[in-house]
């Protein structure tokens, strides 16, 4: 069983890399019965779209 | 089609602001910034009107950033990516890894809808800007530059655990300060009424 702070980590790396089946498995675990960590998993992500917004640069798939 | 200068003018602190979080270095900056909007205008017929001026202008900032930070060969040293990090997490988690009460993330609500608010434009911007100052390198290379984590340990000569333990505490950090800035504190509930 990871722990939170286990959890954590691989919820960063999920945004930068693939994560593997086993490592996706637990992580997936951890979350369905750890408010701290979903929450912790969707303001990393939040972080990610403020910097897509941050100069205006989301539009740049459009190109 | 031909740019408004005065636009351009405009765009001129965000693209500071920009190449600062990644430079560091106001002379630095100042040239990148400036080399941009000499290129803009040089090339103005290569600006097609289905993108926004700023998202061309920035593809352009984008290039010369990452021009420059090769130029200089910047190198980080172990000690330097420690930073004032006193071990965020053992601030954030007990010694069995499970999160201290206090610092149990709490749900943010809408946070999308705070995206709207110039207020949380000026939170987020002083979020970034006291990230130490390797780390925001790392965290802008990825999330801006847009850079795969393994040419940014390249560029940077930096281990690969390096990189994930740099990216890592960017986020977390971010996470926090924008946690306790705005969406915990005053700003998000004053904005709100």
């Amino acid at each position: 069983m990871l722990s939170c702070k286990e959890a954590n980590r691989l919820m960063s790396q999920e945004l930068d890399r693939k994560l593997s089946w086993g490592e996706r498995i637990g992580l997936r675990l951890h979350i369905s019965m750890c408010d701290g960590c979903s929450n912790a998993r969707k303001q990393m992500s939040v972080v990610r779209s403020a910097c897509k917004h941050a100069f205006a640069l989301d539009d740049k798939a459009d190109q | 089609m031909t740019i408004d200068t005065s636009e351009l003018a405009a765009l001129r602190p965000d693209m500071t602001r920009f190449a600062y979080l990644l430079l560091r270095d106001s002379h630095a900056v100042e040239d990148v910034v400036q080399a941009t909007m000499l290129t803009a205008i040089e090339k103005q017929d290569g600006f097609k009107n289905n993108s926004s001026l700023k998202t061309w202008i920035f593809t352009i900032l984008r290039n010369k950033t990452i021009d420059t930070l090769r130029r200089g060969k910047r190198e980080v040293s172990i000690s330097e990516l420690s930073e004032n990090d006193d071990d965020l997490e053992e601030v954030l988690f007990n010694e069995h890894g499970s999160w201290n009460q206090e610092m149990k993330p709490k749900a943010w609500g809408d946070p999308e809808a705070s995206f709207e608010q110039s207020e949380f434009w000026a939170v987020f911007n002083t979020c970034l800007h006291n990230l130490p100052e390797q780390t925001s390198r790392v965290f802008m290379m990825r999330e801006f530059l847009e850079f795969e984590v393994d040419d940014i340990c390249k560029e940077l000569k930096l281990s690969a655990s390096n990189c994930w333990v740099t990216l890592h505490r960017a986020r977390a950090k971010l996470r926090l300060c924008l946690d306790i800035n705005w969406f915990s504190g005053q700003g998000f509930q004053e904005s709100r009424r």
